[in-house]
């Protein structure tokens, strides 16, 4: 009793009537039992409606396909999901980029203006007599990519700049300029017969471009979630701080996944060149397909904050896009109209996200009250 | 008490810009000690243990390691030598589990030659969390959900656990039971007077003094970014403590000679300045 008259610093909360003797033992009073039955019922709910909300993307998009299936039949049909696939293939591989920078908490805005630039210097390597082996423009393509995710790697992290907003908005106007430079604005045609393949081609049934998104895709899972470098992305995004703390080297975590998303934009960029047979610098100018990528991560359950998404999810969200942009086209709506679906979808998807922070928080207090009780 | 500490800060000085957060600060844990760290709001407590866990590392002054003078440069370095820190905001990841939060950036990877590109044995990191835990007496059931659905008490167990699993010889905790419950914060209690048996010697910041009371050997009081006394802490000497704490006792900068004991220098240098 002495003691606790001299104590002028938190006192109150061991001395607060009561508390003392429930802290002590392990009796729980009448009362107790009732608020714990009732506390885990509806921490129960909770918990089923957070798993409802986790696979909330895979939902969103099997509704979507049969919504747009009722409407026109030929939906599902070899020539139309060959289609969709084609479509979602490009911006799915960019989205895995964004996705593992989005995990970091990051954001990487030059994609598309990488892309371009990638199938600039592809299609000028082309020209050349000694370069023009499809082993070399493939090459030279992705080692663009690389290269300038790197480099968006490095500023952000060595350079101490304060968000990778403003590096990547920077390269994003650099690498646009200088696929604008070497092409002199104009689409420049002409790609070896690998890239043409790579991009238009099918094995059976089977897009070529869906192929190479399964392999990344593959890639991007295995790092993820197979390594301890990928359980350094999510701890970095998860609490950057704290990382540096118990020791993960969060720099190079950082340059890493910036290199990661500029791969991916290379990749993509092969795919691109494939498919539109040649290099075009307005790849860079047109906003719909990094809009697309980082909408698909998005809407693949992925927190903008940092420390959560995932691969699967992130394609579901590219293959959202791709089939809204589908089904919109078979309903002959307008090609105008289609970016207003693709807004409510995004807005749809991160309500859902706030929906479940909310239901994390209060199965967290109920826990806590559990707990105390 | 006598003997070569296990760990000692000689005339440590720190400085944010033009704050200087430590001034010359002088404190050695002896092997098997609990050691309380008192003192008011920026009297640099926090920067003290930060610099001996390698947060941020001293402009001057030096550490030493059972009497010889090591540089912990980085987290790394403090925990190659076995010192493992709980910190105030905790330094949980809140979007992983619990197993996964123990072995943050000592995850159990296979194989060798893959390096950081390999595996991580979630079974066998998850079994070791729980025998950990176990041991502790930390009660966590769930191994799949992610921090973020546990309550403050949880995560600061697990906090508390994850830095005296892997700690082999000190172990530094920074309030560890701000913001928990009565229960709760008796396990941690608990948890720490255990501590010296494992053979870990312990550091424990805390506001609480009759915390302190129960658990730590002696207490060192900081003011200002310098130690101004130290006392056992006993019921008798609680006002001494809190004079100290709040610098009542003192003049200006100079605190009375009375309560040092073993450790006169860093009472007679702050009178001289």
């Amino acid at each position: 009793m002495r003691v606790s008259r001299f104590t002028p610093l938190r006192a109150n909360r061991d001395s607060r009537p009561g508390a003392a003797p429930a802290g002590l033992g392990p009796g729980v009073s009448p009362t107790a039992t009732s608020v714990g039955a009732d506390g885990t019922r509806r921490i129960r709910v909770l918990a089923g409606l957070l798993w409802v909300l986790q696979i909330g993307p895979a939902l969103i998009l099997i509704v979507l396909c049969l919504v747009v299936w009722s409407l026109k039949s030929t939906f599902i049909s070899t020539a139309n999901i060959q289609d969709v696939l084609i479509q979602s293939s490009v911006v799915a591989i960019l989205a895995m980029g964004e996705l593992v920078v989005i995990i970091t908490g990051g954001i990487d805005l030059s994609v598309s203006a990488t892309m371009a630039l990638a199938t600039v210097t592809g299609w000028s390597l082309f020209q050349t007599r000694l370069f023009q082996g499809g082993g070399y423009v493939v090459g030279s393509m992705i080692a663009v990519g690389l290269v300038v995710g790197l480099v968006n790697g490095l500023i952000y992290v060595k350079g101490r700049v304060p968000h990778p907003f403003i590096v990547t908005l920077a390269t994003l106007s650099v690498a646009s300029g200088l696929a604008l430079t070497i092409s002199k604005g104009q689409a420049e045609s002409g790609m070896p017969s690998v890239v043409n393949t790579l991009g238009n081609g099918y094995v059976g049934v089977v897009p070529v471009p869906s192929i190479v998104l399964l392999v990344v895709a593959i890639a991007a899972w295995w790092v993820t979630r197979c390594t301890r470098w990928g359980r350094w992305i999510y701890a970095t995004g998860g609490n950057g701080e704290a990382a540096k703390r118990v020791g993960i080297p969060v720099g190079k975590v950082l340059i890493s996944v910036y290199a990661i998303s500029g791969l991916a934009a290379g990749i993509a960029a092969v795919l691109t060149a494939g498919s539109i047979d040649g290099g075009s610098a307005t790849l860079a100018e047109d906003p719909v397909t990094l809009l697309n990528a980082i909408a698909g991560v998005i809407i693949g359950g992925a927190s903008f904050f940092g420390g959560r998404g995932n691969v699967w999810n992130a394609i579901i969200g590219a293959l959202t896009i791709g089939v809204i942009e589908n089904g919109l086209a078979l309903q002959n709506v307008s090609p105008f109209a289609e970016s207003i679906f693709v807004g409510a979808t995004i807005l749809v998807a991160v309500e859902l996200d706030v929906l479940r922070s909310f239901v994390e928080r209060r199965i967290r207090t109920l826990r806590a009250n559990l707990a105390a009780a | 008490m006598t003997g070569t500490p296990l760990l000692q800060m000689r005339d440590g000085v720190k400085s944010f810009g033009a704050v200087q957060a430590l001034a010359g600060a002088s404190v050695s844990l002896h092997e098997g000690e609990i050691l309380g760290l008192l003192g008011d709001n920026g009297a640099g407590k926090s920067t003290l243990i930060k610099c001996l866990s390698g947060v941020h590392s001293l402009d001057s002054g030096e550490i030493l390691f059972r009497g010889a003078a090591v540089q912990i440069k980085s987290p790394i370095d403090a925990r190659r030598l076995g010192i493992e820190t709980v910190y105030q905001d905790l330094a949980l990841f809140d979007n992983l589990p619990a197993a996964e939060n123990f072995f943050a950036g000592r995850e159990l990877c296979g194989p060798r030659w893959l390096s950081n590109l390999g595996w991580p044995r979630n079974r066998q990191m998850t079994a070791a969390t729980k025998r950990m835990l176990a041991d502790l007496r930390v009660n966590i059931k769930d191994f799949q959900t992610n921090l973020a659905l546990m309550s403050g008490g949880q995560r600061q167990a697990i906090a508390v656990a994850r830095a005296v699993a892997f700690a082999s010889t000190v172990v530094i905790l920074d309030e560890p039971t701000a913001a928990l419950g009565l229960r709760e914060s008796k396990n941690v209690t608990d948890l720490v007077r255990r501590l010296p048996d494992k053979g870990a010697a312990v550091i424990l910041i805390s506001h609480n003094l009759e915390e302190v009371m129960n658990i730590c050997d002696r207490a060192v009081v900081l003011r200002h970014g310098r130690v101004v006394g130290e006392a056992v802490p006993t019921p008798d000497n609680h006002a001494l403590l809190v004079s100290l704490i709040v610098g009542s006792l003192a003049t200006g900068d100079s605190p009375q000679p009375r309560p040092v004991s073993g450790q006169p220098d860093s009472h007679q240098q702050p009178a001289a300045d």
